[in-house]
């Protein structure tokens, strides 16, 4: 489909839709007035696509500068009675949940919809948390879709109770329903007309002691009655086969499960739960009280199985429960089929047939794994500063906090410049520990530009107010490039594609009292080693920030060099430099030679990086 | 029973397009269709892998062993997917092979192709093996090489697509100034894997 296609005011036309585009396609049917987000995978093309339809579909949309400002964009924003939206992936609610919670109590005027996408097997993220946790301790509703059509009928539903209770709710996907493409038939569209909203300070909008308290019972009582809706919603559906077996199933695992009971065509109640917070006792129960063994399938923690486990301790019900806890299934990584398959097979043994399968081959295959791109400003940076700590000659291990972004991936050899991460900012914050720590190991730490707006600033403020010493290099790539390339604030671009103020990394760093701050190309690379040298020395906190645009955002200046890199093999004298320590995935050795292979973008980096000038620019 | 295709490669050898050409066809045509496909660090040289199911299936993953086509648009990217079929797999090969970008680094080199075509051969009841490279240069630009694969699968005689629906699909999707040379590519694609 093509975007303009989500703007199709007609109903039931049927397109083939990626989950985070009937995401779009449900708010925007749901009449949502404003979004905000922070991107990441695996909900980032909800953000790229508003970022290209917002204008045409009349609605503020905006890149907030973490996941906290974001709900706190779209929370305060509903609170004037409009219809809001905010979408993250699962680690981006730790970051926000200090205002999500708040955001409970206080609730809504008009209604607030949050789309988290959570990653078990943790295809890009640094762990495999599960927000439906969250939904619990903030005592929100959370709706668990299956399926690119169900993320947009639910969205329609979970509106419909964000307005009658005044709650915020939570859409939780996962890796394989955000990004899975199904057949999904619209329901009509009209574009929106509402852009303002009034705050009204009737009520309760202050969390003080004495107002928190009637807020939490106001809430728990909301929650007391959306526990009935629940129990009687359609997205709670029951298949009841008259088996005494039956199987409770939720999210991405559902669907396995339905095609197994139907490829098997066993004989199994199936209780399918897309409401799940409340969890819906009455019908739990009568489906435990129906069934002499049960097994609860659903990913990553045993949430829905926890609560099925209650509720047969509660009501006493003689019934057997399967699911991770005891040991049928596992609490890590996403399911497959096969796993549910074995998991089935066991408890039910209904075929016996041994799948053919091909053996894995017999030829050793070299891996593939992700790398920082041929010319990528990134490795400048690397490389530069595992010349700078080699030349200290170190009786020691030197310290690489790291944080998120495509610069990770300086963990790898032979740069081997990230050796401890946490999260998002984490950088700052754990190098004012290290130097507090530890006495004669040098401290380079990297931070993306993105990320440094994002949660960089505050624990960075700490590091001069404590006087620790390390060096901070700002990895400036003037985009965020990981998720796929969105803008930040230090971009002069918003979220709609509208001229926006950009933000100075420099003047903010300078205005919190650091004395040592260097702007500079990191393609030129002798330069940056010499500035991480003086940095190194530095007593106190120095920062360099390393600006180049990232190869994605300027691809028509990469394609306009037109000249070649050409290896002078007279001069080479084969000490491998260029190949074993810039290690640019351009630079191959063949037959003895060492070459440069199409993907070349000519960044011309790996002309300084030779020592005897056998690398140069060519026609 | 769906009909279960397995597509992998490389970030950038346009994976994800060919498989929603192929998906907005199944549509097309009436049938269902569910297709699973990982973003993230893919663009960053990584494997990339689209799973499609043609059929009444809910899930959008292929069990092990069940693919009935698997697209390879690299030679050992094929012999990654192993755990995907069985001898009564077709596979669709593109010979032409891409070193990893981090084969320097790496104790383990690129092995002998010929050695990965007989190996895929011992594995699988079809073989199919094309430089599908070689024919989009041919048609007249190296992108086209998807549409190659993709005219190489609709040859493939269990295929539940018919030729016609899929050019119709790639009219809608691919830019009007390049569809000639993509229907080329898949028409050479077609023909090399027709008997």
């Amino acid at each position: 489909m093509n975007l303009k296609q989500l703007l199709n005011p007609q109903a039931n036309q049927k397109y083939f839709m990626l989950g985070n585009e009937a995401a779009v396609r449900g708010v925007l049917e749901s009449g949502v007035s404003l979004a905000a987000t922070y991107p990441g995978t695996p909900s980032s093309e909800i953000g790229d696509i508003l970022y290209r339809i917002s204008n045409d579909a009349n609605i503020y949309f905006e890149f907030s500068s973490n996941e906290k400002v974001a709900v706190e964009v779209a929370s305060s924003a509903a609170s004037t009675g409009l219809r809001t939206f905010s979408f993250m992936k699962h680690v981006g609610v730790n970051v926000a949940s200090d205002s999500l919670m708040s955001s409970a109590y206080i609730g809504v005027e008009g209604s607030l919809l949050l789309l988290i996408a959570d990653d078990p097997s943790t295809f890009s993220s640094q762990n495999e948390q599960d927000t439906r946790h969250f939904a619990r301790q903030a005592n929100i509703p959370i709706f668990e879709p299956s399926n690119p059509q169900e993320i947009k009928d639910y969205i329609h539903y979970a509106y419909d109770v964000s307005d009658k209770y005044n709650i915020p709710v939570i859409v939780r996907t996962t890796t394989r329903v955000s990004h899975m493409r199904g057949i999904v038939t619209t329901d009509s569209y009209t574009k929106n007309t509402i852009n303002t909203g009034e705050f009204s300070d009737e009520g309760l909008h202050v969390p003080v002691p004495e107002a928190a308290r009637v807020m939490h019972k106001n809430l728990v009582e909301k929650i007391d009655q959306i526990r009935m809706l629940s129990d009687e919603s359609p997205l709670n559906q029951l298949f009841d086969n008259g088996s005494s077996f039956g199987v409770i199933a939720s999210g991405g695992a559902y669907n396995y499960v339905a095609d197994i009971i139907n490829q098997y065509d066993l004989n199994v109640n199936l209780l399918k739960i897309g409401f799940s917070h409340p969890y819906p006792e009455m019908l739990v129960k009568k489906f435990l009280e129906d069934n002499e063994e049960v097994l609860v399938v659903e990913e990553v923690d045993p949430i829905n199985e926890i609560e099925t486990l209650a509720i047969a301790g509660k009501y006493n019900i003689n019934v057997k429960i399967h699911g991770k806890r005891d040991g049928t299934l596992s609490e890590i990584f996403e399911y497959t089929p096969d796993i549910i398959y074995d998991a089935l097979n066991n408890l039910l043994n209904f075929d016996e047939s041994n799948k053919t399968v091909n053996d894995a081959s017999s030829i050793k295959l070299p891996s593939r794994p992700a790398t920082l791109c041929a010319g990528c400003p990134h490795r400048a940076s690397y490389y530069a500063a595992r010349q700078a700590i080699n030349s200290l000659n170190l009786d020691v291990e030197s310290i690489h906090p790291s944080d998120i972004g495509c610069y990770t991936l300086g963990i790898a050899p032979p740069y081997k410049m990230a050796n401890y991460l946490m999260s998002m900012g984490a950088s700052v914050g754990t190098s004012c520990g290290f130097s507090k720590s530890t006495q004669k190991q040098p401290i380079i730490s990297f931070i993306g530009d993105s990320t440094f707006f994002h949660a960089g600033i505050p624990p960075l403020i700490n590091a001069v107010h404590n006087k620790t010493k390390f060096t901070l290099v700002i990895l400036d790539n003037r985009i965020t490039a990981m998720t796929g390339g969105q803008t930040n604030p230090g971009i002069p671009v918003d979220g709609m594609g509208n001229d926006a103020p950009a933000i100075s990394i420099e003047a903010i760093v300078k205005s919190i009292g650091i004395d040592f701050v260097e702007t500079l190309n990191p393609l030129d690379v002798n330069n940056m080693i010499e500035v991480y040298k003086r940095a190194l020395k530095h007593d106190g906190v120095s920062v360099i920030i390393a600006k180049y645009p990232c190869n994605l955002i300027h691809k028509k200046e990469i394609r306009s060099r037109k000249h070649h890199i050409l290896v002078d093999d007279d001069k080479c004298i084969h000490c491998n430099k260029c190949l074993e320590q810039f290690a640019c995935p351009s630079i191959k050795l063949v037959d003895g030679k060492i070459v440069m292979d199409h993907s070349c973008i000519k960044c011309d980096v790996c002309i300084d990086v030779c020592p005897v000038n056998a690398i140069y620019r060519g026609q | 029973m769906a009909y279960n295709i397995y597509i992998c490669g490389i970030g950038g050898q346009g994976i994800i397009k060919t498989s929603i050409v192929i998906g907005e066809t199944a549509l097309n045509t009436g049938k269902n269709v569910v297709m699973s496909e990982i973003h993230g660090m893919s663009q960053r040289g990584g494997v990339v892998s689209t799973e499609l199911k043609i059929g009444d299936d809910y899930s959008p993953i292929i069990p092990k062993g069940a693919s009935d086509l698997i697209l390879a648009f690299e030679p050992i990217e094929a012999l990654r997917a192993l755990e995907k079929s069985s001898k009564d797999t077709v596979l669709v090969v593109n010979t032409k092979k891409v070193l990893p970008a981090t084969i320097n680094q790496q104790d383990v080199d690129y092995p002998d192709i010929d050695e990965v075509l007989d190996e895929l051969k011992s594995k699988f009841s079809k073989v199919y093996a094309i430089n599908a490279n070689k024919i989009a240069l041919k048609a007249g630009h190296p992108l086209s090489m998807n549409m190659a694969m993709v005219g190489a699968a609709t040859a493939i005689s269990s295929f539940p697509l018919d030729k016609d629906d899929v050019i119709e699909t790639m009219k809608n999707n691919l830019p009007k100034k390049s569809i000639e040379i993509n229907l080329k590519a898949f028409e050479d694609g077609y023909n090399r894997c027709k008997n």
